[in-house]
Protein backbone atom coordinates (compact mmCIF):
# COMPACT_ATOMS: atom_id res chain seq x y z
CA UNK A 1 0.00 0.00 0.00
CA UNK A 2 0.53 3.36 -0.11
CA UNK A 3 2.40 5.43 2.62
CA UNK A 4 3.17 8.95 2.81
CA UNK A 5 6.33 9.73 4.78
CA UNK A 6 7.31 13.58 5.75
CA UNK A 7 10.55 14.75 5.69
CA UNK A 8 10.43 18.38 7.94
CA UNK A 9 14.12 19.01 7.20
CA UNK A 10 12.76 19.60 3.57
CA UNK A 11 9.54 21.71 4.46
CA UNK A 12 9.56 25.01 3.41
CA UNK A 13 6.66 25.68 4.60
CA UNK A 14 5.40 27.03 1.44
CA UNK A 15 1.49 25.38 2.03
CA UNK A 16 1.41 24.43 -1.58
CA UNK A 17 0.13 21.23 -0.51
CA UNK A 18 -2.51 22.48 1.18
CA UNK A 19 -3.58 24.56 -1.94
CA UNK A 20 -3.73 21.41 -4.03
CA UNK A 21 -5.37 19.33 -1.49
CA UNK A 22 -8.57 21.91 -1.22
CA UNK A 23 -8.34 22.02 -4.69
CA UNK A 24 -8.43 18.00 -5.80
CA UNK A 25 -11.09 17.86 -2.88
CA UNK A 26 -13.44 20.89 -4.56
CA UNK A 27 -16.19 20.34 -6.30
CA UNK A 28 -15.16 22.12 -9.64
CA UNK A 29 -11.20 21.23 -9.23
CA UNK A 30 -10.71 25.06 -10.42
CA UNK A 31 -8.75 27.33 -8.32
CA UNK A 32 -10.53 29.82 -7.85
CA UNK A 33 -13.45 28.50 -8.02
CA UNK A 34 -12.62 26.22 -5.17
CA UNK A 35 -11.53 29.25 -3.38
CA UNK A 36 -14.26 31.62 -3.52
CA UNK A 37 -17.23 30.24 -5.57
CA UNK A 38 -17.80 26.95 -4.09
CA UNK A 39 -20.39 25.79 -0.91
CA UNK A 40 -20.32 23.68 0.99
CA UNK A 41 -16.60 25.44 0.69
CA UNK A 42 -13.92 22.47 0.56
CA UNK A 43 -11.14 22.35 2.94
CA UNK A 44 -7.66 21.18 2.97
CA UNK A 45 -6.91 17.65 4.61
CA UNK A 46 -3.40 18.46 5.47
CA UNK A 47 -2.15 20.66 7.95
CA UNK A 48 0.69 22.73 7.76
CA UNK A 49 2.53 23.47 10.42
CA UNK A 50 5.30 26.45 11.61
CA UNK A 51 7.33 27.76 13.89
CA UNK A 52 10.01 29.70 13.33
CA UNK A 53 12.70 28.22 10.77
CA UNK A 54 11.01 24.72 11.48
CA UNK A 55 7.64 23.65 9.49
CA UNK A 56 6.34 20.47 8.19
CA UNK A 57 3.04 18.99 6.39
CA UNK A 58 0.67 16.63 8.50
CA UNK A 59 -1.97 14.93 7.14
CA UNK A 60 -3.59 11.10 8.65
CA UNK A 61 -0.92 8.69 9.04
CA UNK A 62 -3.58 5.83 7.87
CA UNK A 63 -2.48 3.74 11.03
CA UNK A 64 -2.60 -0.13 10.41
CA UNK A 65 -4.38 -0.03 14.02
CA UNK A 66 -5.93 3.04 14.34
CA UNK A 67 -7.60 4.70 17.14
CA UNK A 68 -10.30 6.85 15.15
CA UNK A 69 -11.53 3.68 13.71
CA UNK A 70 -12.21 1.96 17.40
CA UNK A 71 -13.83 5.60 18.63
CA UNK A 72 -16.28 6.07 15.03
CA UNK A 73 -20.05 5.07 16.44
CA UNK A 74 -21.10 5.26 12.93
CA UNK A 75 -19.05 2.99 11.37
CA UNK A 76 -18.32 5.86 8.74
CA UNK A 77 -14.80 5.42 9.73
CA UNK A 78 -13.70 2.90 7.84
CA UNK A 79 -10.12 0.69 6.47
CA UNK A 80 -9.93 -0.22 2.77
CA UNK A 81 -9.15 -3.76 2.51
CA UNK A 82 -7.29 -3.30 -0.35
CA UNK A 83 -5.28 -0.51 0.55
CA UNK A 84 -5.25 -0.21 3.80
CA UNK A 85 -6.28 3.79 3.46
CA UNK A 86 -8.44 5.02 6.98
CA UNK A 87 -11.18 6.51 5.00
CA UNK A 88 -14.41 8.50 6.24
CA UNK A 89 -17.56 7.53 4.61
CA UNK A 90 -19.45 11.07 5.03
CA UNK A 91 -22.89 9.99 4.23
CA UNK A 92 -22.92 7.85 7.49
CA UNK A 93 -20.80 10.44 9.61
CA UNK A 94 -22.85 12.38 11.73
CA UNK A 95 -20.28 14.68 13.61
CA UNK A 96 -19.72 13.61 16.79
CA UNK A 97 -16.28 14.23 16.69
CA UNK A 98 -15.21 11.16 18.81
CA UNK A 99 -12.53 10.66 15.82
CA UNK A 100 -10.89 13.76 16.56
CA UNK A 101 -10.98 13.32 20.28
CA UNK A 102 -8.99 9.79 19.79
CA UNK A 103 -6.10 11.30 16.85
CA UNK A 104 -2.65 11.57 18.44
CA UNK A 105 -1.71 13.36 15.12
CA UNK A 106 -4.73 16.02 15.09
CA UNK A 107 -5.59 15.69 11.69
CA UNK A 108 -8.95 15.07 11.20
CA UNK A 109 -10.79 17.94 11.14
CA UNK A 110 -14.69 19.36 11.15
CA UNK A 111 -16.15 19.97 8.01
CA UNK A 112 -19.60 21.95 8.97
CA UNK A 113 -20.41 24.17 6.32
CA UNK A 114 -22.41 21.96 4.78
CA UNK A 115 -23.83 18.40 6.71
CA UNK A 116 -21.47 18.08 9.80
CA UNK A 117 -18.76 15.31 9.08
CA UNK A 118 -15.09 14.24 9.55
CA UNK A 119 -12.91 15.80 7.20
CA UNK A 120 -9.43 13.72 6.55
CA UNK A 121 -7.00 12.83 3.98
CA UNK A 122 -8.08 10.08 1.64
CA UNK A 123 -5.03 9.77 -0.06
CA UNK A 124 -6.53 11.16 -2.63
CA UNK A 125 -8.85 8.12 -4.02
CA UNK A 126 -8.03 8.00 -7.99
CA UNK A 127 -5.19 9.77 -8.55
CA UNK A 128 -1.93 7.37 -8.61
CA UNK A 129 -0.04 9.56 -6.13
CA UNK A 130 -1.68 12.06 -3.86
CA UNK A 131 -1.50 15.89 -4.61
CA UNK A 132 0.15 17.03 -1.84
CA UNK A 133 3.54 14.24 -2.61
CA UNK A 134 2.80 15.38 -6.41
CA UNK A 135 3.16 18.95 -5.73
CA UNK A 136 5.40 19.40 -2.98
CA UNK A 137 8.02 21.17 -4.94
CA UNK A 138 11.36 20.06 -2.28
CA UNK A 139 9.82 16.89 -1.63
CA UNK A 140 9.43 17.32 1.71
CA UNK A 141 5.74 15.15 1.16
CA UNK A 142 7.18 11.94 -0.41
CA UNK A 143 5.41 8.31 -1.19
CA UNK A 144 6.65 4.90 -0.83
CA UNK A 145 4.71 1.89 -2.22
CA UNK A 146 4.56 -0.98 -0.56
CA UNK A 147 3.30 -4.19 -1.36
CA UNK B 1 15.08 -21.03 5.95
CA UNK B 2 12.67 -22.36 8.39
CA UNK B 3 8.91 -21.49 7.78
CA UNK B 4 7.88 -19.37 11.06
CA UNK B 5 4.48 -20.69 12.10
CA UNK B 6 2.48 -17.48 13.42
CA UNK B 7 -0.43 -17.48 15.57
CA UNK B 8 -2.43 -14.86 13.12
CA UNK B 9 -3.62 -16.21 10.05
CA UNK B 10 -5.68 -19.39 11.06
CA UNK B 11 -2.89 -21.86 12.82
CA UNK B 12 -4.75 -21.62 16.49
CA UNK B 13 -7.13 -24.05 17.33
CA UNK B 14 -10.86 -23.32 16.05
CA UNK B 15 -12.36 -22.85 19.07
CA UNK B 16 -16.28 -22.49 19.79
CA UNK B 17 -16.84 -19.17 21.22
CA UNK B 18 -19.96 -17.71 22.20
CA UNK B 19 -20.33 -13.70 23.00
CA UNK B 20 -23.11 -12.53 24.84
CA UNK B 21 -24.39 -9.47 23.51
CA UNK B 22 -23.94 -7.45 19.87
CA UNK B 23 -22.93 -4.18 20.89
CA UNK B 24 -19.31 -2.31 20.54
CA UNK B 25 -16.82 -4.71 22.72
CA UNK B 26 -18.78 -7.76 20.75
CA UNK B 27 -18.85 -6.55 17.02
CA UNK B 28 -14.36 -5.92 18.18
CA UNK B 29 -14.33 -9.29 19.53
CA UNK B 30 -15.50 -11.00 16.60
CA UNK B 31 -13.16 -8.91 14.37
CA UNK B 32 -9.92 -10.00 16.34
CA UNK B 33 -11.23 -13.57 16.75
CA UNK B 34 -11.23 -14.22 13.19
CA UNK B 35 -8.33 -12.41 12.48
CA UNK B 36 -6.93 -14.95 14.76
CA UNK B 37 -8.76 -18.24 13.89
CA UNK B 38 -10.28 -18.51 10.39
CA UNK B 39 -12.17 -22.01 11.48
CA UNK B 40 -13.53 -21.46 15.27
CA UNK B 41 -17.38 -21.21 15.83
CA UNK B 42 -18.57 -17.76 16.57
CA UNK B 43 -22.22 -17.09 17.89
CA UNK B 44 -23.42 -14.07 19.36
CA UNK B 45 -26.39 -13.84 21.82
CA UNK B 46 -28.48 -10.64 22.12
CA UNK B 47 -31.36 -9.78 23.49
CA UNK B 48 -32.54 -7.75 21.19
CA UNK B 49 -33.95 -7.63 17.70
CA UNK B 50 -32.21 -5.85 15.22
CA UNK B 51 -28.97 -7.23 14.00
CA UNK B 52 -26.99 -4.26 14.78
CA UNK B 53 -27.04 -0.96 15.72
CA UNK B 54 -25.10 2.19 17.61
CA UNK B 55 -26.14 2.85 20.78
CA UNK B 56 -24.63 6.48 21.04
CA UNK B 57 -27.33 6.57 17.84
CA UNK B 58 -30.22 6.62 19.95
CA UNK B 59 -30.28 10.40 20.40
CA UNK B 60 -29.91 11.23 16.40
CA UNK B 61 -33.05 8.49 15.73
CA UNK B 62 -34.93 10.19 18.22
CA UNK B 63 -34.29 13.42 17.09
CA UNK B 64 -34.66 12.51 13.20
CA UNK B 65 -31.53 13.48 12.38
CA UNK B 66 -30.42 9.79 11.53
CA UNK B 67 -32.79 7.30 9.99
CA UNK B 68 -33.79 3.84 11.36
CA UNK B 69 -31.60 1.96 8.24
CA UNK B 70 -28.28 3.98 8.96
CA UNK B 71 -28.44 2.98 12.89
CA UNK B 72 -25.99 0.08 12.32
CA UNK B 73 -22.78 0.67 12.60
CA UNK B 74 -21.74 -2.55 10.72
CA UNK B 75 -23.56 -3.79 8.18
CA UNK B 76 -25.43 -7.48 8.04
CA UNK B 77 -22.17 -8.30 5.24
CA UNK B 78 -19.77 -8.16 8.51
CA UNK B 79 -21.71 -11.29 10.57
CA UNK B 80 -21.74 -12.85 6.93
CA UNK B 81 -18.18 -12.75 5.75
CA UNK B 82 -17.22 -13.42 9.65
CA UNK B 83 -19.10 -16.44 9.60
CA UNK B 84 -21.17 -15.02 13.24
CA UNK B 85 -23.53 -17.50 13.96
CA UNK B 86 -26.13 -14.63 15.63
CA UNK B 87 -29.26 -15.46 17.96
CA UNK B 88 -31.10 -12.37 17.95
CA UNK B 89 -34.45 -11.79 20.23
CA UNK B 90 -33.33 -14.59 22.93
CA UNK B 91 -31.62 -13.41 26.69
CA UNK B 92 -28.91 -15.24 27.97
CA UNK B 93 -29.88 -16.03 31.61
CA UNK B 94 -28.09 -18.04 32.93
CA UNK B 95 -24.02 -19.73 33.24
CA UNK B 96 -23.89 -22.97 33.51
CA UNK B 97 -19.68 -22.90 34.00
CA UNK B 98 -19.87 -26.83 34.89
CA UNK B 99 -21.07 -27.79 31.38
CA UNK B 100 -19.59 -24.65 29.88
CA UNK B 101 -22.65 -23.27 28.59
CA UNK B 102 -25.25 -20.56 28.28
CA UNK B 103 -28.62 -21.14 28.47
CA UNK B 104 -31.20 -18.86 26.95
CA UNK B 105 -34.85 -17.79 27.60
CA UNK B 106 -36.08 -20.14 25.56
CA UNK B 107 -33.83 -23.24 27.44
CA UNK B 108 -31.79 -23.60 24.97
CA UNK B 109 -28.40 -24.53 25.66
CA UNK B 110 -25.16 -23.25 23.82
CA UNK B 111 -21.56 -24.97 24.45
CA UNK B 112 -18.88 -22.38 24.69
CA UNK B 113 -15.04 -23.20 25.03
CA UNK B 114 -14.72 -19.12 25.24
CA UNK B 115 -17.23 -17.06 26.47
CA UNK B 116 -17.15 -13.22 26.26
CA UNK B 117 -19.63 -11.53 28.73
CA UNK B 118 -20.04 -7.86 26.88
CA UNK B 119 -23.99 -7.52 28.05
CA UNK B 120 -23.20 -3.16 28.30
CA UNK B 121 -24.79 -1.21 30.86
CA UNK B 122 -28.18 -0.87 32.38
CA UNK B 123 -30.14 2.55 33.24
CA UNK B 124 -30.44 3.37 36.92
CA UNK B 125 -33.67 3.66 38.00
CA UNK B 126 -34.64 6.00 41.17
CA UNK B 127 -36.98 4.48 43.50
CA UNK B 128 -39.72 6.62 43.14
CA UNK B 129 -43.50 5.57 43.43
CA UNK B 130 -45.19 5.52 39.57
CA UNK B 131 -41.83 5.21 38.26
CA UNK B 132 -43.48 2.40 36.43
CA UNK B 133 -46.46 4.58 34.66
CA UNK B 134 -46.89 5.15 31.04
CA UNK B 135 -45.01 8.02 29.49
CA UNK B 136 -41.86 7.48 32.15
CA UNK B 137 -38.89 5.92 29.73
CA UNK B 138 -35.50 4.96 29.80
CA UNK B 139 -32.73 6.26 26.85
CA UNK B 140 -29.91 3.81 26.33
CA UNK B 141 -31.80 1.51 23.72
CA UNK B 142 -33.16 1.53 20.24
CA UNK B 143 -36.30 0.11 21.72
CA UNK B 144 -36.92 2.71 24.29
CA UNK B 145 -36.66 5.30 21.02
CA UNK B 146 -39.39 3.35 19.64
CA UNK B 147 -41.42 3.83 22.72
CA UNK B 148 -41.00 7.40 22.92
CA UNK B 149 -41.38 7.77 19.25
CA UNK B 150 -44.41 6.25 19.83
CA UNK B 151 -46.00 7.87 22.83
CA UNK B 152 -45.13 11.07 21.09
CA UNK B 153 -46.81 10.47 18.58
CA UNK B 154 -50.28 9.04 20.10
CA UNK B 155 -50.62 11.55 23.08
CA UNK B 156 -49.59 14.50 20.85
CA UNK B 157 -46.31 15.28 23.64
CA UNK B 158 -45.92 19.04 23.49
CA UNK B 159 -43.61 18.99 27.02
CA UNK B 160 -41.23 16.84 28.50
CA UNK B 161 -39.06 16.19 31.74
CA UNK B 162 -35.59 15.05 31.50
CA UNK B 163 -34.44 13.47 35.21
CA UNK B 164 -31.08 13.99 35.03
CA UNK B 165 -28.21 16.75 33.01
CA UNK B 166 -25.94 13.95 32.21
CA UNK B 167 -24.60 13.38 28.69
CA UNK B 168 -27.43 10.50 27.95
CA UNK B 169 -29.88 13.27 29.90
CA UNK B 170 -28.67 16.18 27.77
CA UNK B 171 -28.47 14.24 24.30
CA UNK B 172 -31.96 13.03 24.53
CA UNK B 173 -33.22 17.01 25.98
CA UNK B 174 -31.42 18.06 22.43
CA UNK B 175 -33.41 15.04 20.24
CA UNK B 176 -36.73 15.89 22.11
CA UNK B 177 -36.06 20.18 22.10
CA UNK B 178 -35.23 19.09 17.80
CA UNK B 179 -39.50 18.01 17.61
CA UNK B 180 -40.27 21.10 18.85
CA UNK B 181 -40.94 19.38 22.97
CA UNK B 182 -41.08 21.84 25.64
CA UNK B 183 -38.11 20.10 27.86
CA UNK B 184 -37.20 20.82 31.59
CA UNK B 185 -34.38 18.80 32.88
CA UNK B 186 -34.00 18.05 36.26
CA UNK B 187 -30.54 17.66 38.00
CA UNK B 188 -29.79 16.73 41.47
CA UNK B 189 -26.53 18.21 41.55
CA UNK B 190 -25.88 22.43 41.45
CA UNK B 191 -25.39 22.15 37.17
CA UNK B 192 -25.67 19.91 34.79
CA UNK B 193 -22.44 17.62 33.40
CA UNK B 194 -21.28 17.57 37.10
CA UNK B 195 -20.02 14.44 35.80
CA UNK B 196 -17.34 15.55 33.32
CA UNK B 197 -17.12 19.13 32.71
CA UNK B 198 -16.39 21.94 35.50
CA UNK B 199 -18.68 24.75 36.40
CA UNK B 200 -17.27 27.44 34.26
CA UNK B 201 -18.01 24.89 30.64
CA UNK B 202 -21.46 23.73 32.54
CA UNK B 203 -22.41 27.52 32.71
CA UNK B 204 -21.89 27.77 28.87
CA UNK B 205 -23.90 24.51 28.06
CA UNK B 206 -26.40 26.09 30.33
CA UNK B 207 -26.82 28.93 28.96
CA UNK B 208 -27.17 27.53 25.43
CA UNK B 209 -29.77 25.03 26.49
CA UNK B 210 -31.78 27.99 27.98
CA UNK B 211 -31.51 30.12 24.91
CA UNK B 212 -33.33 27.35 22.91
CA UNK B 213 -35.75 27.24 25.07
CA UNK B 214 -35.00 24.56 28.22
CA UNK B 215 -35.73 25.02 31.58
CA UNK B 216 -32.74 23.58 33.73
CA UNK B 217 -33.70 22.98 37.14
CA UNK B 218 -30.46 22.48 39.36
CA UNK B 219 -30.25 20.96 42.90
CA UNK B 220 -33.69 19.11 42.83
CA UNK B 221 -34.86 15.98 42.41
CA UNK B 222 -38.38 14.42 42.03
CA UNK B 223 -40.10 12.79 45.14
CA UNK B 224 -43.25 12.31 43.73
CA UNK B 225 -45.22 11.27 40.55
CA UNK B 226 -48.80 12.08 40.31
CA UNK B 227 -50.64 9.71 37.61
CA UNK B 228 -53.97 10.19 35.31
CA UNK B 229 -55.06 7.08 33.63
CA UNK B 230 -51.95 4.62 34.29
CA UNK B 231 -49.87 7.39 32.71
CA UNK B 232 -47.80 10.04 34.19
CA UNK B 233 -49.78 13.95 34.53
CA UNK B 234 -47.22 15.62 36.85
CA UNK B 235 -44.48 15.42 39.15
CA UNK B 236 -43.49 17.03 42.07
CA UNK B 237 -39.89 18.13 43.17
CA UNK B 238 -38.33 17.81 46.30
CA UNK B 239 -38.76 21.63 47.22
CA UNK B 240 -42.95 20.90 46.30
CA UNK B 241 -42.26 22.86 42.81
CA UNK B 242 -44.32 20.62 41.00
CA UNK B 243 -44.09 20.56 36.75
CA UNK B 244 -47.18 19.12 34.41
CA UNK B 245 -45.51 16.93 31.86
CA UNK B 246 -46.91 13.82 29.69
CA UNK B 247 -43.35 12.37 29.20
CA UNK B 248 -40.42 11.46 31.40
CA UNK B 249 -37.11 10.18 30.46
CA UNK B 250 -35.26 8.90 32.93
CA UNK B 251 -31.19 9.25 32.85
CA UNK B 252 -29.74 9.50 36.11
CA UNK B 253 -26.62 6.94 35.02
CA UNK B 254 -25.92 3.83 33.72
CA UNK B 255 -24.72 0.81 35.75
CA UNK B 256 -22.89 -2.53 34.52
CA UNK B 257 -25.34 -5.04 33.59
CA UNK B 258 -24.06 -7.85 35.64
CA UNK B 259 -27.60 -9.84 36.02
CA UNK B 260 -25.69 -12.72 34.28
CA UNK B 261 -22.76 -13.07 36.70
CA UNK B 262 -24.43 -12.59 40.07
CA UNK B 263 -24.60 -16.26 41.31
CA UNK B 264 -21.69 -17.47 39.89
CA UNK B 265 -18.22 -17.24 41.60
CA UNK B 266 -16.87 -14.94 38.84
CA UNK B 267 -15.67 -12.07 40.68
CA UNK B 268 -17.73 -8.85 40.55
CA UNK B 269 -17.45 -5.33 42.27
CA UNK B 270 -19.61 -2.97 40.28
CA UNK B 271 -19.27 -4.44 37.26
CA UNK B 272 -17.32 -7.64 36.51
CA UNK B 273 -13.50 -7.89 37.59
CA UNK B 274 -11.26 -8.16 34.70
CA UNK B 275 -7.14 -8.46 34.38
CA UNK B 276 -5.29 -6.92 31.69
CA UNK B 277 -5.99 -9.14 29.27
CA UNK B 278 -9.75 -9.12 29.74
CA UNK B 279 -10.44 -12.44 31.96
CA UNK B 280 -12.78 -13.10 34.10
CA UNK B 281 -11.36 -14.52 37.49
CA UNK B 282 -12.56 -17.55 35.67
CA UNK B 283 -10.52 -19.26 33.18
CA UNK B 284 -11.85 -19.11 29.87
CA UNK B 285 -14.31 -16.36 30.68
CA UNK B 286 -13.51 -12.71 29.69
CA UNK B 287 -15.77 -9.67 30.31
CA UNK B 288 -15.53 -6.52 27.84
CA UNK B 289 -17.53 -3.06 27.84
CA UNK B 290 -19.72 -1.17 30.04
CA UNK B 291 -20.37 -4.05 32.29
CA UNK B 292 -16.93 -4.63 33.45
CA UNK B 293 -14.35 -3.23 35.80
CA UNK B 294 -10.64 -2.82 34.29
CA UNK B 295 -7.90 -0.74 33.81
CA UNK B 296 -7.91 3.10 34.24
CA UNK B 297 -4.51 4.29 33.25
CA UNK B 298 -5.04 7.72 34.36
CA UNK B 299 -6.12 6.20 38.43
CA UNK B 300 -4.25 3.07 38.03
CA UNK B 301 -6.97 1.21 39.37
CA UNK B 302 -9.75 -0.51 38.21
CA UNK B 303 -13.15 0.29 36.82
CA UNK B 304 -16.21 0.76 34.78
CA UNK B 305 -15.57 3.37 31.49
CA UNK B 306 -18.55 3.44 29.77
CA UNK B 307 -17.45 5.02 26.90
CA UNK B 308 -17.83 3.35 22.74
CA UNK B 309 -13.82 3.50 22.08
CA UNK B 310 -13.22 2.03 25.27
CA UNK B 311 -15.70 -0.94 24.82
CA UNK B 312 -14.31 -1.42 21.22
CA UNK B 313 -10.50 -1.66 22.10
CA UNK B 314 -11.88 -3.67 25.19
CA UNK B 315 -13.44 -5.96 22.93
CA UNK B 316 -10.40 -6.34 20.76
CA UNK B 317 -8.19 -7.19 23.08
CA UNK B 318 -10.97 -9.90 24.50
CA UNK B 319 -11.05 -11.38 21.11
CA UNK B 320 -7.36 -11.77 20.49
CA UNK B 321 -6.96 -13.28 23.93
CA UNK B 322 -9.54 -15.64 23.42
CA UNK B 323 -8.26 -16.69 20.14
CA UNK B 324 -5.02 -17.31 21.61
CA UNK B 325 -3.25 -14.30 20.52
CA UNK B 326 -2.10 -12.90 24.06
CA UNK B 327 -2.30 -9.08 24.06
CA UNK B 328 -2.03 -6.89 27.13
CA UNK B 329 -4.86 -3.77 27.50
CA UNK B 330 -2.66 -0.95 28.24
CA UNK B 331 -6.03 0.47 30.06
CA UNK B 332 -7.90 3.51 29.14
CA UNK B 333 -9.24 6.99 30.15
CA UNK B 334 -12.56 8.78 30.44
CA UNK B 335 -12.88 10.81 27.76
CA UNK B 336 -15.94 11.83 25.98
CA UNK B 337 -17.31 14.23 22.35
CA UNK B 338 -20.41 15.60 22.41
CA UNK B 339 -21.97 18.56 20.87
CA UNK B 340 -25.25 19.81 22.37
CA UNK B 341 -26.68 23.21 20.80
CA UNK B 342 -24.29 23.07 18.30
CA UNK B 343 -21.42 23.69 20.47
CA UNK B 344 -18.68 20.62 20.19
CA UNK B 345 -16.93 19.82 23.56
CA UNK B 346 -14.49 17.15 24.58
CA UNK B 347 -13.40 16.25 28.24
CA UNK B 348 -11.05 14.10 29.33
CA UNK B 349 -9.70 12.88 32.45
CA UNK B 350 -9.73 14.52 35.93
CA UNK B 351 -11.72 18.13 35.03
CA UNK B 352 -12.19 19.74 38.48
CA UNK B 353 -8.86 18.83 40.59
CA UNK B 354 -8.70 19.85 44.14
CA UNK B 355 -5.61 20.07 45.89
CA UNK B 356 -2.47 21.87 45.54
CA UNK B 357 -0.84 18.86 43.23
CA UNK B 358 -2.85 20.07 40.78
CA UNK B 359 -1.87 23.20 38.24
CA UNK B 360 -4.55 24.67 35.83
CA UNK B 361 -4.12 26.13 32.39
CA UNK B 362 -7.15 28.03 31.05
CA UNK B 363 -8.77 29.99 28.09
CA UNK B 364 -12.20 32.06 28.06
CA UNK B 365 -13.94 33.91 24.92
CA UNK B 366 -16.85 34.32 26.59
CA UNK B 367 -18.53 35.77 23.72
CA UNK B 368 -18.17 33.10 21.20
CA UNK B 369 -19.06 29.76 23.85
CA UNK B 370 -15.00 29.21 23.29
CA UNK B 371 -13.43 27.91 26.69
CA UNK B 372 -10.23 25.60 27.49
CA UNK B 373 -8.51 24.23 30.33
CA UNK B 374 -5.83 21.64 30.86
CA UNK B 375 -4.84 20.35 34.35
CA UNK B 376 -1.57 19.04 34.97
CA UNK B 377 -0.42 17.31 37.95
CA UNK B 378 3.51 16.74 38.13
CA UNK B 379 4.17 18.40 34.88
CA UNK B 380 1.75 15.64 33.05
CA UNK B 381 -1.95 16.43 31.53
CA UNK B 382 -3.98 14.61 33.87
CA UNK B 383 -7.22 16.51 32.10
CA UNK B 384 -8.85 18.84 29.86
CA UNK B 385 -12.10 20.13 28.54
CA UNK B 386 -12.80 21.98 25.25
CA UNK B 387 -15.75 23.38 24.74
CA UNK B 388 -16.52 25.27 21.59
CA UNK B 389 -13.35 24.61 19.67
CA UNK B 390 -12.36 21.29 19.89
CA UNK B 391 -9.33 21.17 17.21
CA UNK B 392 -6.90 18.66 17.03
CA UNK B 393 -8.23 17.90 20.57
CA UNK B 394 -6.59 14.39 20.25
CA UNK B 395 -3.11 15.75 20.55
CA UNK B 396 -3.39 16.17 24.46
CA UNK B 397 -5.08 12.79 24.37
CA UNK B 398 -1.77 11.14 23.18
CA UNK B 399 0.09 13.44 25.77
CA UNK B 400 -2.12 12.19 28.75
CA UNK B 401 -2.17 8.86 27.55
CA UNK B 402 1.64 8.91 27.17
CA UNK B 403 1.98 10.41 30.40
CA UNK B 404 4.60 12.85 28.51
CA UNK B 405 6.05 15.47 30.42
CA UNK B 406 5.01 19.01 29.04
CA UNK B 407 7.15 21.23 31.25
CA UNK B 408 9.30 22.50 28.59
CA UNK B 409 6.00 23.22 26.13
CA UNK B 410 3.71 24.07 28.87
CA UNK B 411 2.97 28.25 27.58
CA UNK B 412 2.44 26.46 24.25
CA UNK B 413 -0.39 24.45 25.57
CA UNK B 414 -3.34 26.49 25.19
CA UNK B 415 -2.41 28.61 21.96
CA UNK B 416 -4.54 28.56 19.06
CA UNK B 417 -1.80 26.88 16.92
CA UNK B 418 -1.20 24.30 19.48
CA UNK B 419 0.37 21.52 17.14
CA UNK B 420 2.74 18.59 17.51
CA UNK B 421 5.31 21.59 16.34
CA UNK B 422 5.10 22.69 19.90
CA UNK B 423 6.34 19.15 21.27
CA UNK B 424 10.07 18.09 21.81
CA UNK B 425 11.84 17.59 19.00
CA UNK B 426 12.66 14.01 19.68
CA UNK B 427 8.86 13.46 20.21
CA UNK B 428 7.72 15.76 17.47
CA UNK B 429 10.01 13.66 15.22
CA UNK B 430 8.45 10.20 16.25
CA UNK B 431 4.61 11.33 15.40
CA UNK B 432 5.78 13.49 12.21
CA UNK B 433 8.24 11.08 10.90
CA UNK B 434 7.53 8.15 12.00
CA UNK B 435 6.74 4.90 10.04
CA UNK B 436 3.51 3.84 11.05
CA UNK B 437 1.58 4.74 13.84
CA UNK B 438 0.76 2.17 15.90
CA UNK B 439 -1.32 3.54 18.95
Amino acid sequence: MKKIRIKEEYCMGCRLCEVHCLVQHSKTKNIIKAYKGEYPKPISRIIVEEKGYVSFALQCRHCEDAPCLEACITGSMYQDKKTGAVLCDGKKCVGCWMCIMVCPFGVISRDVEGKKIASKCDLCMGEEIPVCVKNCPNEAIVCKGES
Amino acid sequence: MKKKMSARGGSAPAGNYVIIGNSASGIAAIGAIRECDKKGKITVISDEPYFNYSRPLISYLLGKKVKLEAMPCRGEDFYKNNRVKLILNKKATKLDLKQKTVVLSDKRKIPFDKLLISTGGMPIIPEIKGIDLGGIFTFIKLADVEKIAKYIKDNKVKEAVVIGGGLIGLKATEALTGLKIKVSVVELADRILSATFDKRSSGIIEASLEKVGCKLITNNTVSKIKRKNRKVKQLILKDKKNILTSLVIVAIGVKPNIELVKDTPIKINRGILVNNFMETTLKDIYAAGDCCEAKDSLLNMNRQIAIWPVAMKQGKIAGFNMAGVKKEYQGSFSMNSVELCGIPTVSMGETCPEGKDYQVLEYLQENKSIYKKIVLKENKIVGAIFVGEIERAGIYTGLIKDKIDVSSFKEYLLKEDFGLINLPKELRKHLVEGEVAVI
